[in-house]
């Protein structure tokens, strides 16, 4: 039997892996140690696990133990890299990239720092996501201190050039952070052979707990160095001060283990299945992937259907978790900002649904998941006058539309 | 977002879902919305020239469940009136019936304008002056 509301949306979160919790429970109870008490073994057990957690996740990103500082999670990991940075390097320049499609911890954070002073320059997007690399080039000056683009899209999953995009960043000087929330675990990040100087992720994406992250900070060539945004104790090499959340790391730790060591056969289970989905879903007609396909994470599929409302189609698919681009689901009444970047219009972003599957996502889910998606768009097409028009032959951007 | 016991029940099962023939003068049809603002509803009568008697009401939404409710809604009621007694329709009746919450007011008020929207192209093709604007309160 199938568990209801089936879980699509592993964007937004993942159920935590059994084996995370089981490493996790005894740094709740037993072994409750401050890993920065130095005289008892209470907090040495609790730094020993510390440790531990600093390999298991160094190996899974290619850098050294010392360079992973803990944070509540990406969202404080983005504001300490970037607020941080241009505290840190205020002397040298002013001046920070990123880009539109960036998730709202990097534009907020860069917006608040543009309040402040800061010159932010926001790269574009082109129809499949990816910025352009001869327009950060040309973006690039003596004044620029960091670019900040992510490495996977949180929406469409699209992959940026990271490799590239830190070579010209490093070529004009300036320092390289990706938020690569949507990336670690789920695809091969190595920030030595990829260049990234700076990188933000967090254990719930990865099937850990929540409220657990890291930012990994280069310690050499160059050094690295962000200016603390909390004071207190100078935890975290005075970087990020604050009681460390062991059972947290605990479990970040483990989970960085199993995704590194289950990597390779995951990602082929996982993006059969999405491509099954996709394959399936756009035997629909007027239906369209949103970004590119090629540069992409295994595990999301963005789909907007035509001449079918979000909001409706979201009624129509009660049984299935997902996210859509469709407002009316959020708080806000605008269509999702990274599908407008890509030019999509407002009804067609309003009309997509993301799939974000998992490690405990099934093919009879998906299965289920297509029945639904396609009985839910016949049905409300038949419903739909735009869908009528269309066949009709009717060129809807040419009607006259009674404004409300 | 929690929908109401009867918009669920017009969503999953809308009544007179479909398209009347808008070329035959005794057909009234109103279109209205807007693709981008996320609702276009067509409402569309079938008077009988004699009693004035709305016979058939048939209607397609493109929009969110309170919309595609509140046009099913609108089309229920709509039969076996007669004009004048459609013109007082009032988009609050909707708002009530399918226990709408403020948010998706809009969604009554729109199926209020499809309903008169269809009235004035009936009344224009057969004829008789045009239905003045109404104002509403949002």
């Amino acid at each position: 039997m199938l568990k209801l509301p089936v879980y699509l949306d592993s964007n937004a979160t993942t159920r935590m892996d059994n084996r995370v919790l089981e490493a996790m429970l005894p740094f709740f109870t037993e072994d409750f140690g401050n890993a920065a008490s130095r005289n008892h073994p209470y907090g040495w057990k609790a730094e020993e696990a510390i440790d531990y957690a600093r390999e298991q996740i160094a190996k899974l990103i290619g850098s050294s133990e010392k360079e992973i500082i803990f944070t509540s999670g990406a969202t404080e990991s983005n504001n300490l890299a970037i607020k941080g940075i241009a505290e840190m390097y205020a002397t040298k320049g002013n001046h920070i990239i990123t880009a539109v499609t960036e998730h709202k911890a990097v534009l907020d954070t860069c917006k608040h720092l543009e309040k402040q002073g800061l010159q932010v320059t926001y790269l574009s997007v082109n129809g499949e996501g990816l910025i352009d690399l001869g327009e950060l080039a040309a973006a690039l000056t003596p004044q620029t201190i960091l670019v900040s683009i992510m490495f996977a899209n949180n929406e469409i999953g699209v992959i940026q050039p990271i490799s590239e995009i830190a070579r010209l960043t490093h070529a004009a000087g300036a320092l390289f952070h990706t938020d690569a929330t949507q990336a670690v675990g789920k695809v091969p990040v190595d920030v030595e052979a990829m260049g990234i100087d700076l990188m933000s992720f967090t254990a719930h994406k990865m099937y850990g707990p929540k409220g657990v992250g890291a930012l990994y900070v280069r310690r050499k060539n160059p050094r690295v160095k962000v200016t603390a945004q909390m004071d207190g104790g100078g935890h975290e090499r005075g970087m990020r001060s604050g009681t460390l959340n062991v059972p947290g790391i605990v479990g970040l730790g483990k989970a960085a283990e199993i995704c590194r060591t289950e990597m390779e056969s995951e990602t082929k289970r996982i993006s059969e299945l999405r491509d099954y989905l996709e394959t399936s879903l756009l035997k629909l007609p007027e239906s369209y992937v949103n970004g590119s396909r090629e540069h992409r994470l295994p595990n999301v599929s963005n789909i907007s259907f035509k001449y079918v409302e979000g909001e409706g189609l979201m009624m129509g698919i009660k049984d299935l978790a997902v996210s859509s681009g469709s407002a009316c689901t959020s708080a806000s009444l605008e269509p999702s900002y990274v599908l407008k970047c890509l030019g999509l219009s407002d009804d067609l972003a309003h009309s997509s649904l993301r799939f974000g599957l998992s490690r405990y996502t099934t093919k009879e889910e998906i299965d289920f998941a297509i029945e639904c998606v396609e009985k839910a768009v016949v049905q409300l097409r038949e419903m739909s006058p735009l869908w009528e028009m269309f066949q009709d032959g009717v060129d809807l951007s040419t009607v006259q539309w009674a404004a409300h | 977002m929690a929908y109401s016991e009867k918009v669920i029940d017009h969503y999953s099962n809308p009544r007179n879902v479909g398209t009347l023939d808008k070329s035959k003068t005794e057909v009234g049809t109103g279109l209205v919305g807007a693709p981008e603002c996320g609702d276009v509803m067509r409402l569309q009568i079938e008077v009988d020239p004699e009693t004035h008697i709305i016979q058939d009401a048939k209607f397609k939404t493109f929009g969110c469940g309170s919309a595609i409710a509140s046009s099913s809604l609108a089309t229920e009621w709509l039969k076996g009136k007669t004009v004048d007694q459609a013109l007082e329709i009032d988009n609050m009746d909707i708002v009530e019936e399918l226990s709408l919450p403020p948010v998706k007011i809009h969604c009554s008020v729109l199926a209020e304008d499809a309903i008169r929207a269809a009235i004035n192209d009936y009344r224009i093709k057969n004829g008789l002056a045009p239905l003045e604007e109404k104002a509403h309160l949002h």
